[in-house]
């Protein structure tokens, strides 16, 4: 270990620090350093590489949720292969294969190496795989991991999918009906975010960050103006504070209520699929009132938000806020009082805790495990540090605890803004951004309706994005949707995956 | 039961009347279709244009027009322009059958989807299956596509259904900008779909790549694989504007004609 009294340099949610202020660690240092921090406790959010003269360096954030505070790590490598964590840290298993695909770096010993979402390196001249520069990758097209025998057969699923959905591949393992092993394959929604990014900000970037994932338009738009403000040291003004929280559980609200009716639909229980689908409808609508988009675009913008919520039209809100609360009161409970979708429910997609822990699960998929992560709670920002809001658990992991936990959100996220709306603060909605700062580093975390929202950047000496990485939840997520569909019945992954309600466009970017 | 039954009583009946009754009330902040009037542009200004974050907007001599097809209806040109030459209404109706229909200028308003060919109109006219793909985008057009099918605005009313098999499919429903990486699976769904079909376009990344032009990842838009039948701008459209477009294409709403409107 060198001389320096701590190898990590301690920040929080959205506090800028001085990039020198980062020790550069030798890697094996950096990799028993992750190691044990992430034995005791801490979680991997965001773990990248970034091209610089020399080699490349690698930057780890990790959350420290019981005591509020982030670390950042950060190693130099000038190789191009590292020896890989994931046999001991499973939940860097995406991120060292995301590394590599973008910057050509072999992490020996991976148990399952293969590209994230099928583009070319970023670094023309250093391939992971060492596969020809003139080859463009092709997506879908590699190895799948196969369990070999008689009677097993394997189903290939997408990337279509029989609905109105985003594009994926899924190949199960199957016994008769029984999922052995389900493999995700994605990367068909890849459009080159991240890379377009670098050199920023500019007139686009807020338009990519509102369409990271269309459905999380609020959280990562909130993401990201909370990095340009640490960048620039401002704060949104204490109205701006509470109208984004307003946004952010309305985005929740629109979402979860869209999927406990997706899930009553996917077991074939059609009151509450129609209730809540025209529900879901309702919370969009009520977006809409806020800056006339249904998905909060336009709304959230660095230093505060770009319309103003005069007090007629909260009470608007709060009037169809009321109504639609009546109303899903109705619908909803009518799935857990039938016995029918409790039987589908109930001990279906079980992920334990153990798993959730080991693959870094956020959102309501790890507190359905009964783990009380929420950003809201352990690394409060904006609003959230005055007016809190409770953790829902439910302890079972099954479809069932993921419907559940949603529909304890819905009243929480719904109280939440009844109270925000009756207590707005006075004064301005936005204040100036100040130009960024150099040689910085910022990471922020906001807990999206999918789980933790993460976005970190490093600027240049001018100020300039020199790397930008955004983290959804669903690049945690996706993979413990693999591991609950094991010894499931193939049936039965409509309504898994619906469970996780996961992104493909947010883990694709 | 009893409670399944007495949620119903209480949940009423949702669906809208539109298009024989008003539509759906607007929110106060929609951006609709935009006017432009540059008689009072000053020689030289570019403000507009280089607010754009999707280079939406021609500038010439009295001629400024603005490119539906790329636009995001995000107003920064309205906000960073000092004399008003563009601002965005609140008419939602914004779907045309050209490209160039959807570029729009002080003389050239939107020149408005017309009904299909007889041919096409007399197959699809009272029946007509699509299949959706989405390719390279958000998922926020997918989300209010789904919106149609719900029991507020009901689709199936119409005859318009959302198909899981592309050999069951009159025609391609097209999201997102076109990832190289769903070009295949995109032209293999388009084989798959019986001759006579139709492509329509739904939102900016479909008409133009949106977001995402001129990133080497994606193809800017579905113009690059078919000929397209039907454009939905917007970022997403409301779906009042995906179904105007939709019942303007079957002729079930009249070239230029809007049912009246609930505010008067």
């Amino acid at each position: 270990m060198s001389a320096l009294s701590s190898p990590y340099s301690p920040a929080a949610n959205g506090r800028s620090v001085e990039l020198k202020s980062v020790p550069v660690l030798l890697p094996d240092e950096f990799q028993s350093l992750m190691l044990e921090s992430v034995a005791s406790h801490l979680r991997v959010s965001s773990y990248f590489g970034m091209s610089v003269e020399g080699g490349t360096d690698l930057w780890a954030v990790l959350s420290d949720d019981l005591r509020t505070g982030l670390r950042f790590l950060r190693t130099h490598i000038d190789s191009n292969a590292l020896p890989s964590l994931t046999p001991r840290c499973p939940q860097v298993h995406l991120f060292e294969r995301e590394i590599a695909e973008e910057f050509g770096i072999r992490f020996e010993g991976h148990p399952w190496f293969k590209p994230v979402r099928f583009h070319a390196s970023w670094i023309p001249s250093r391939d992971a795989w060492n596969r020809p520069a003139s080859d463009r990758p092709v997506v879908g097209v590699t190895d799948f991991y196969r369990v070999e025998g008689e009677e097993i057969h394997e189903v290939a699923v997408g990337p279509i999918h029989a609905g109105v959905i985003e594009p994926g591949h899924f190949r199960f393992q199957c016994h008769g009906e029984e999922v052995f092993h389900l493999e995700i394959s994605l990367g068909y929604q890849h459009r080159g975010v991240e890379r377009a990014l670098l050199g920023g900000p500019n007139k686009r970037t807020i338009h990519y960050m509102e369409t990271l994932a269309g459905d999380t338009t609020i959280a990562h738009a909130t993401a990201y103006s909370r990095i340009m403000e640490a960048l620039g040291r401002i704060q949104d003004p204490a109205r701006a504070q509470v109208i984004r929280g307003i946004a952010l559980e309305l985005e929740r609200l629109a979402n979860h209520v869209g999927d406990l009716g997706a899930l009553a639909g996917d077991v074939g229980y059609l009151p509450t699929a129609s209730f809540c689908g025209r529900l879901r409808g309702d919370f969009l609508n009520m977006t809409a009132m806020l800056c006339g988009s249904r998905f909060g675009r336009g709304l959230i913008r660095p230093g505060g938000v770009a319309f103003e919520l005069p007090p007629d039209r909260a009470g608007q809100l709060l009037k169809k806020l009321d109504a639609a609360d009546k109303d899903l009161r109705v619908a909803v409970p009518l799935l857990w009082d039938s016995s029918s979708v409790m039987a589908r429910f109930e001990d279906i997609g079980r992920l334990s805790r153990e798993t959730a822990v080991q693959l870094g699960v956020v959102g309501p998929a790890a507190r359905a495990c009964g783990l009380d992560r929420d950003i809201r709670h352990d690394h409060p920002a904006g609003i959230y540090r005055f007016s809190h809001i409770p953790v829902s658990t439910w302890s079972t992991g099954d479809v069932f605890a993921r419907a559940y936990v949603r529909w304890m959100e819905v009243q929480a996220s719904i109280t939440f803004i009844r109270e925000a709306l009756q207590s707005l603060p006075r004064g301005s909605i936005k204040n100036d951004v100040k130009p960024q700062e150099p040689n910085r580093i910022v990471a922020t975390l906001v807990e999206g309706w999918r789980g933790e929202v993460c976005h970190v950047a490093l600027t240049d000496a001018e100020g300039r994005f020199a790397r930008y990485k955004v983290v959804d939840p669903s690049f945690h997520n996706w993979a413990a949707l693999a591991h609950a569909l094991r010894n499931q019945q193939i049936f039965d992954f409509p309504l898994c995956n619906k469970s996780f309600g996961l992104s493909y466009c947010g883990h694709d970017l | 039961m009893f409670k399944a039954l007495f949620a119903r009583f209480q949940q009423g009946h949702r669906t809208m009347t539109f298009p024989d009754g008003p539509p759906p009330e607007m929110p106060d902040h929609f951006r609709g279709a935009p006017r432009i009037d540059p008689s009072r542009c000053p020689d030289e200004c570019r403000e507009c244009a280089d607010a754009c974050p999707t280079d939406a907007l021609r500038l010439g001599a009295q001629s400024t027009s603005l490119d539906l097809g790329r636009c995001l209806f995000c107003t920064e040109c309205q906000t960073a322009c000092p004399q008003g030459t563009v601002t965005f209404g609140s008419d939602y109706r914004l779907a045309t059958r050209d490209r160039s229909d959807l570029i729009v200028g002080k003389d050239d308003p939107i020149k408005l989807a017309g009904k299909l060919e007889a041919k096409l109109l007399k197959l699809f006219g009272r029946s007509l299956k699509l299949r959706q793909v989405s390719a390279g985008g958000c998922n926020a057009c997918e989300a209010d596509i789904n919106v149609l099918q719900t029991i507020g605005w009901d689709l199936s009313r119409f005859g318009i259904q959302i198909v899981a098999s592309p050999r069951h499919a009159d025609g391609l429903l097209i999201t997102g900008a076109i990832s190289r990486n769903m070009e295949l699976a995109l032209k293999k769904a388009y084989d798959a779909v019986p001759a006579p079909k139709i492509v329509i376009a739904v939102g900016a990344c479909a008409i133009s790549g949106g977001p995402y032009i001129g990133h080497p990842e994606v193809l800017n838009g579905a113009g690059a694989l078919f000929p397209v039948d039907l454009y939905i701008p917007g970022c997403p459209p409301h779906p009042l504007t995906i179904l105007d477009g939709l019942l303007r294409l079957l002729g079930r709403i009249e070239e230029g004609s809007r049912p009246s409107s609930s505010s008067g």
